[in-house]
């Protein structure tokens, strides 16, 4: 098989997903049960793609408990998005220097 | 207009410096286990603009599987950015008119989402073209970086790049949960599931994992704290 035959495939179906209902869905939603679940659905595909793959981020579970850390005290104190990124990544390489 | 792609694009920062540092990663992978050139490795990521799928897919390339194989592993783990689309098209201001809508949709990835889904105005083209832009350079340039440089940069600062997307996710995720036990609980019984699915039962795709449990965290919590009316109201 030819690269390029794999790669349209790939680049079209995952194209198509996010194309289909973004261009298709225009009605504001009524039903008060599926409005509340579209407000909750960002939290909960985050929270489920944070926890546990965090953990499994710097293949090193404290470098990884320590940025993890840092990263939710910072965004407790609602630190701008950058900050706690970036300070969660600075952590885990320091502890990296003691381990 | 071009405020607000000023705006996308400024916004997309963190995200650059997140795509940056994951495509490199993935840009070693295509050229030590696909054998691929910095090119190909490129324009999968150019076409592509998702990690885990695209990882997946250079599993399939390398493995020399067939294009059905391909098709169900897209569909599996980015199935999930329907959600996210339906989301966001409740999101969308006026001015989003369906040759945007086709345009902006190839920009939906779990970070590009998660930061439209946390503004508070309506979505403009201009906003999101912004972000798409600057992501997705970063995405692409990490990846031809990651290809041809491979291993030049030290262990310990790619592994620590690594952690700077859920950085991302953590602080997008914690304030809120701060104020509204509503989303404080979305939050916890979704990391649950998660977690659940990831020990008690690995067979399931990451992908289905994710789905799974965000479904079921966002049912129940709809069906005990449905929001009140006059949040609807933008």
């Amino acid at each position: 098989m030819s690269l390029a035959v794999y790669v349209f495939v790939m680049a079209a179906v995952t194209y198509l997903i996010r194309m289909v209902p973004f261009t298709f869905f225009r009605k504001k939603i009524k039903s008060r049960f599926f409005r509340s679940f579209l407000y909750y659905i960002p939290y909960a595909v985050l929270s489920a793609m944070t926890i546990p793959a965090i953990f499994y981020t710097t293949h090193n579970i404290y470098t990884a408990i320590a940025g993890t850390a840092v990263a939710v005290v910072l965004a407790f104190l609602e630190m701008p998005l950058i900050v706690v990124a970036l300070a969660a990544s600075g952590s885990a390489f320091l502890m990296g220097l003691f381990i | 207009m071009k405020n607000n792609f000023l705006r996308g694009m400024s916004h997309g920062i963190p995200i650059f410096l997140g795509y940056l540092s994951v495509s490199f990663g993935l840009g070693i992978l295509c050229v030590n286990k696909a054998g691929l050139s910095v090119f190909q490795a490129s324009v999968i990521s150019a076409t592509n603009l998702t990690s885990a799928g695209q990882k997946a897919g250079i599993d399939v390339i390398a493995a020399g599987g067939t294009i059905i194989e391909m098709i169900l592993l897209q569909l599996t783990i980015n199935i999930r950015y329907s959600l996210m689309a339906l989301s966001l098209s409740q999101k969308l201001d006026k001015s989003f008119t369906t040759p945007h809508r086709l345009l902006a949709s190839f920009g939906i990835t779990d970070e590009i989402f998660a930061v439209c889904s946390s503004q508070k105005k309506p979505l403009t083209p201009a906003y999101m073209y912004g972000m798409i832009l600057i992501a997705a350079t970063g995405w692409v340039a990490g990846t031809a970086l990651g290809a041809a440089a491979g291993e030049l940069l030290p262990a310990s600062v790619s592994t620590a790049m690594e952690i700077v997307l859920y950085g991302m996710f953590i602080a997008i995720i914690i304030p809120p949960a701060k104020k509204q036990h509503s989303v404080l609980f979305v939050v916890i019984m979704a990391a649950a599931l998660s977690v659940v699915f990831k020990y008690c039962l690995p067979f399931i795709s990451e992908g289905f994992a994710i789905i799974i449990s965000a479904i079921a965290a966002s049912v129940a919590a709809a069906l005990i704290f449905p929001i009140k009316d006059e949040e609807e109201t933008e």
